[in-house]
């Protein structure tokens, strides 16, 4: 591989991700870590169902109460368009436009950003209300499973922010592409896991 | 560039493991500190065995053999038996498939020096206060009350060197999919590289569940969370939950491997063709995929209800179908075969009737009324010594006499090996054959001496006394290599004269690029059909000579799991010191910061040119 | 038809096995000399699938050692080359389904068996008068200790569970502080005790256990709980339906014992009220959840602390240090106990309350 080989729309490959061994290796492996990340959701979706609404003796909080589902809804719009603009960079990327997926790559970063600080206020508003993380088991699954989520929304805004500042001067190449496009996968990752914590932890909480 | 290195002192070579990215080398390293950490839990049961030779004995005090129990489990299962398995994968694996590395090789070193460091920071505990003291299964509340810092040492510990772990079975998965050679199609690989794809893929859906319960656990105890605290609303059933979701395909993780490498030893040993190959790829997917089905085969006692306990009962007695299936095949293998009895061989032999002992009492164990006897009592712990030693140790140490040779071109000395073998074997069953007994006769197991007088007095000597065999075994072993070393004759290609499969084909010792051109696989047992057809180059190859690409060593997985390490002390002792969140916070920075060097750091690895490589040059390392 | 007849040898050389087997262990304490019909159930279970397991083991091994002796290459030469078999389909086959068919003769017995030890109807039966027709005892599992209260019949005692013949008895089991596993071997399986709720189970004995060695079956403790795990025994006294009415009839008046007999008794009484009794009742009447165990038929016991020799000597060593014997137990050292102001006992007071507890009993 050959950083100095220069691409034109043309000589681009149809499937930049997966045209050299490496990005074929990254573009599965990255695949199957996200097969062990749904086990390890899982996991947690699990021992929340199992402690929901659990608490001392006397405890007050419960989903009914706690959640408003407005904020939520806003929540959930942002992940998912997040989502989608994340397409349309990968969509740039398949057709050789760097300028046009940087862009839509900090449409999808702020829309993250907006997401966490949303998050930051929900969790922020519960410990005011006495519904700290050691109040009971229901508050202690309850934050390590929609924080596991967050963390993974940060961890996700700092990769992609990294990637576009590290290749902001060079451009596409075959060393890069499946960079770009694993990142986006991980995204992807998160809106789904973020889907069903919305329907699980949330709605079922609310309605449910 | 680091490939043409000459003769090189030993701050030299010491650099070169640090930072090598190289499969065989990692192997090596694997199989040191696997080893060292086999001999460590070596000496806990010793001083198990010494403390239950006769009743009332006070050599270990209470406390302490829990500590030990709990650190011989975990040190036997996370930090021996795995890392050495991992050893003969990564020594074997890429070379049978025909592949010149790994698909990750910086992962690959990344995944050891994890597991290296979340070992050394488990086994520190002996000197910092204590090791952990609620068994290797660390059921939640006993592990939520232990005072002192043993369990905490016991979850992060574990979880870096599980993260490790995690790592290294990506890597093989997308190794065996994506770099196999042409022609070497899924149903022509050789059982061993099958057995480490369905292992990788256990470990991929298996270990999460354990990070999980760890972090559970990390935050029930050093933040305060509730998970497991029945006052505040927690359930501690959860933790034997995961534990077991992991635990169980865990096992599988350990024997699946051990099944490989007896494989290739039968049909290598027979001169004979795997009977029923395709049953046995067949059987080893269904016993992987049926390993996840089972895991409250462990909690039949838990309280879960008849209904639960009725199902996991007949869903575990069904694994004993394809695992019945494989030991027919082994049987004949050797049947109309030419056996010849090498060490490998010879353990391989000894292990059909102990394991086949292990499988059966499993099964007992299965009809859950009757595991209300036996479950806890010293019946398990027989139970699961015979499939764990009698099935993985003999495996291991198979595999140590059979690969020793493909890593180090020289070969351990045969007499010895045997030696080795009639005292492991014999001390073996001496030791755990007679504890069946003492369950039945309700010995409870984890205790730290027993009454006078109850009917299991001369069973406990007769279970010590077949453990100082098994230590005389080892320490011939160490003898073995040690003489082995020091004499280092090479022994060039094929050294067991059978070999079958690819890496048998490779010239000695095996080039630091593996393959100087891939081979074209046409069948199974390849290097076999290329003897038969009288070809001297072992190999038909699939490409012409040409440059070869190469990934460059690199220092930062041993820096990012060094900072692992330095943080894991900080998370320790968080509120307890004034040092501890700086601490936290530098080992962080340490690993962030070595992340981050890799990102910006384009690495693109080196070419071998096609001159060197016909100069045969570069093929000396 | 002969392999009907063989199959019937195995099974009967087994149960000679099993019996010889027996010999070996102890009749209060083996799994192989059960005491009722649960241990049976379980017992008879165990000799089914050894039976079938060993059957499996002949097999392998008769093929595995004609196949090891037949088949060495120092016998057939160096130049043998044996034929390279792919496989049988019909070998194959056989192997796949003769263990399944074998399996399903253990799994029947086995889901029947599940369900049947776990059905605990019977707890709440009532008679006309509404009163529960069966015994149910409460286990609470404590750190090295057991408490077993009954709750229909307004008792509670400790470390020796006293239980009638000849009818099932049903248990609650949960633990105080860490799990614990309560398990009677040669009673029937064991049933953990968790920290988070009850385990319903139950046990029936055929005969008293007054003709045993020591009169009382062992109990132990199966689930590590610490470091003293090894020492939470406890003793199983079973009488029939008579001698327990009796029994409970005493423990229920021992709630006014007549005071001490001898003057070092009373000395000892004093001492056990001043600095004892705040975790230790001496009557048997009550309910569950003292904090340490209940002493009313302390005199009649087997042992000390649930594992010692019941003798002056070890009741006096085990006051004046408990944490010697049972490192982690939750009994205070005498000097910190209430009104001891960091004294110890001297050798006085120890002989007092010795003689003290001895003295508290309700078999006459």
């Amino acid at each position: 591989m050959d950083l100095n080989t220069k691409y034109t729309p043309h000589s681009w490959p149809d499937h930049p991700e997966s045209a050299t061994l490496e990005g074929k290796n990254k573009f599965l492996g990255f695949w199957l870590f996200l097969g062990g990340e749904t086990v390890l959701f899982a996991s947690l979706f699990a021992t929340y169902l199992a402690l929901k609404n659990r608490g001392p003796s006397g405890m007050e909080f419960t989903t009914q109460e706690l959640f408003e589902l407005p904020l939520v809804f806003i929540m959930t719009m942002l992940l998912l368009t997040s989502s989608l603009t994340s397409v349309y960079a990968m969509y740039h990327l398949k057709n050789f436009n760097f300028k046009a997926m940087q862009a839509w790559l900090v449409v999808t970063v702020l829309l993250g950003a907006a997401f966490l600080g949303f998050e930051i206020y929900e969790f922020y508003h519960y410990v005011h209300l006495g519904f700290t993380y050691n109040q009971s088991a229901f508050s202690s699954a309850f934050f390590t499973l929609v924080g596991t989520h967050g963390l993974h929304v940060l961890i996700g805004l700092g990769w992609i922010t990294l990637l576009m500042l590290r290749n902001s001067k060079r451009g596409f190449n075959l060393y890069n592409a499946p960079k770009f496009y694993v990142a986006s996968l991980y995204w992807h990752f998160i809106d789904v896991v973020w889907v069903f914590i919305f329907t699980v932890v949330y709605l079922m909480g609310v309605i449910g | 560039m680091s490939s043409i290195a000459q003769k090189k002192g030993f701050g030299a070579t010491l650099w070169d493991y640090l930072t090598t990215v190289d499969h065989k080398k990692i192997a090596i390293l694997y199989l040191i500190t696997g080893g060292f950490f086999f001999i460590v839990g070596g000496i806990e049961a010793m001083l198990i065995r010494i403390q239950l030779l006769k009743p009332d004995n006070d050599f270990v005090a209470a406390g302490l053999y829990n500590e030990i129990i709990t650190m011989h489990g975990t040190t036997m299962i996370f930090l021996a038996a795995m890392p050495l398995l991992f050893g003969f994968m990564n020594a074997a694996v890429p070379l049978q498939i025909g592949a010149r590395d790994v698909a990750f090789p910086f992962l690959n070193s990344l995944g050891f020096w994890m597991f290296f460091f979340g070992g050394i920071f488990l086994n520190l505990s002996w000197f910092l206060g204590g090791a952990p003291d609620a068994g290797w299964t660390s059921y939640a509340s006993l592990a939520i009350s232990s005072p002192g810092h043993g369990i905490d040492f016991y979850a992060l510990g574990l979880q870096i060197s599980g993260g490790g772990t995690l790592i290294a079975g990506i890597n093989f998965l997308v190794t065996i999919i994506n770099m196999r050679a042409p022609g070497m199609t899924y149903m022509r690989m050789p059982l061993f590289t099958w057995s480490t794809f369905v292992v990788s893929a256990l470990i991929l859906f298996a270990f999460p569940p354990l990070t999980v319960g760890l972090f559970l656990m990390i935050f029930d105890r050093m933040f305060g969370a509730n998970f497991f605290d029945h006052t505040m609303g927690g359930n501690t059933i959860i933790w034997e939950h995961l534990f077991w979701i992991f635990g169980h395909p865990e096992v599988y993780i350990l024997i699946l491997p051990a099944f490989g490498i007896f494989s290739e030893i039968f049909s290598t040993f027979s001169r004979k063709r795997l009977f029923g190959y395709s049953a046995m790829v067949f059987a080893t997917v269904l016993i992987g995929f049926l390993g996840f089905m089972v895991w409250a085969h462990h909690m039949f006692t838990t309280g879960l209800g008849a209904t639960a306990n009725a199902i996991f009962a007949v869903a575990t007695m069904a694994i004993a179908v394809p695992t019945g299936v494989k030991i027919f095949n082994w049987l004949l293998t050797m049947w109309g075969g030419s056996i010849t009895f090498t060490t490998p061989m010879l353990y391989a032999v000894g292990f059909i009737p102990s394991f086949v002992a292990g499988g059966v009492t499993g099964i007992m164990q299965a009809s859950a009324p009757l595991d209300y006897q036996l479950h806890d009592s010293y019946f398990i712990v027989a139970h699961f010594h015979y499939v764990i030693v009698g099935g993985v140790v003999l495996g291991l140490l198979a595999g140590l006499h059979y690969y020793w040779p493909l890593m180090f071109n020289t070969m351990l000395n045969e007499k010895l090996g045997k030696i080795t073998f009639w005292l492991f074997f014999l001390g073996f069953h001496l030791t755990f054959f007679i504890q069946h007994f003492l369950g039945l006769l309700g010995m409870p197991r984890r205790v730290f001496t027993y009454g006078a007088d109850q009917g299991w007095d001369l069973f406990n000597a007769i279970s010590s006394y077949g453990a100082i065999f098994m230590a005389a075994g080892v320490i011939v072993l160490i003898v073995n290599i040690v003489m082995t070393i020091a004499k280092n004759v090479p022994v060039g290609r094929d050294p067991w004269g059978d070999g079958r499969t690819l890496e048998w084909a490779i010239p000695q010792p095996v080039p630091f690029y593996n393959f100087k051109q891939i081979p074209l696989v046409r069948g199974l047992d390849t290097y076999w059909i290329e003897k038969q057809e009288g070809n001297t180059e072992g190999m038909t190859f699939a490409e012409p000579i040409g440059d070869i690409h190469m990934p460059n060593n690199s220092i930062i997985p041993f820096i990012m799991s060094l900072g692992l390490f330095v943080g894991a002390f900080g998370a320790l002792y968080n509120g307890e010191q004034p040092w501890a969140i700086p601490v936290l916070g530098l080992g962080l920075i340490i690993t962030f910061a070595a992340m981050a060097t890799r990102s910006l750091k384009d690495d693109l690895g080196y070419h071998i040119h096609k001159e060197d490589l016909l100069n045969e040059k570069g093929g000396k390392h | 038809m002969m392999k009907g007849l063989k199959k019937w040898r195995l099974f009967s050389m087994l149960t000679a096995l099993m019996i010889f087997l027996a010999g070996c262990g102890d009749e209060h304490l083996s799994t192989l000399t059960p005491a009722g019909q649960v241990g049976r159930d379980q017992l008879d279970l165990m000799i089914l699938s050894t039976a079938i397991m060993v059957l499996v083991i002949i097999v392998v091994m008769i093929v595995y050692i004609i196949a090891i002796v037949k088949f060495r290459r120092s016998k057939l030469g160096e130049d043998f080359m044996p034929k390279q078999v792919e496989g049988n389909h019909t070998l194959e086959i056989i192997w796949t389904t003769v263990p399944i068919i074998l399996l399903l003769i253990l799994t029947v017995p086995t889901v029947i068996a599940t369900y049947e030890l776990a059905d605990t109807k019977g707890m709440d039966k009532k008679d006309e008068n509404g009163n529960n027709t069966a015994l149910t005892v409460n286990v609470e599992a404590n750190l090295y200790w057991w408490e077993f209260e009954y709750p229909d019949l307004g008792i509670v005692t400790a470390q020796e569970l006293v239980v009638p013949t000849g009818e099932k008895v049903y248990f609650n089991l949960k633990a105080a502080d860490v799990k614990h596993s309560f398990w009677i071997p040669a009673a029937g399986g064991k049933l953990d005790t968790n920290v988070d709720g009850i385990n319903t189970f139950f046990l029936d004995f055929d005969n008293p256990s007054d003709t045993l060695e020591d009169g009382v079956f062992y109990g132990k403790c199966a689930e590590l709980c610490g470091p003293s795990h090894a020492l939470m025994d406890f003793k199983v006294k079973t009488l029939d339906r008579e001698d327990f009415n009796a029994w409970a009839k005493d423990m229920k008046a021992s709630a006014d014992q007549a005071a001490p007999a001898t003057a070092v008794a009373q000395e000892g009484q004093e001492i056990f009220e001043q600095s004892c009794i705040a975790c230790h009742a001496v009557s048997g009447a009550g309910t569950a959840g003292s904090v340490g165990p209940n002493l009313a038929t302390f005199g009649d016991r087997n042992r000390v602390a649930g594992y010692l020799k019941h003798n002056e000597e070890n009741i006096k060593a085990w006051i004046n240090d408990p944490q010697e014997f049972k490192p982690g137990n939750r009994m205070p050292q005498p000097e910190d106990l209430p009104g001891r102001n960091g004294k110890a006992l001297t050798d006085q007071e120890l002989d007092a309350l010795t003689e003290y507890l001895m003295g508290l009993s309700v078999e006459e």
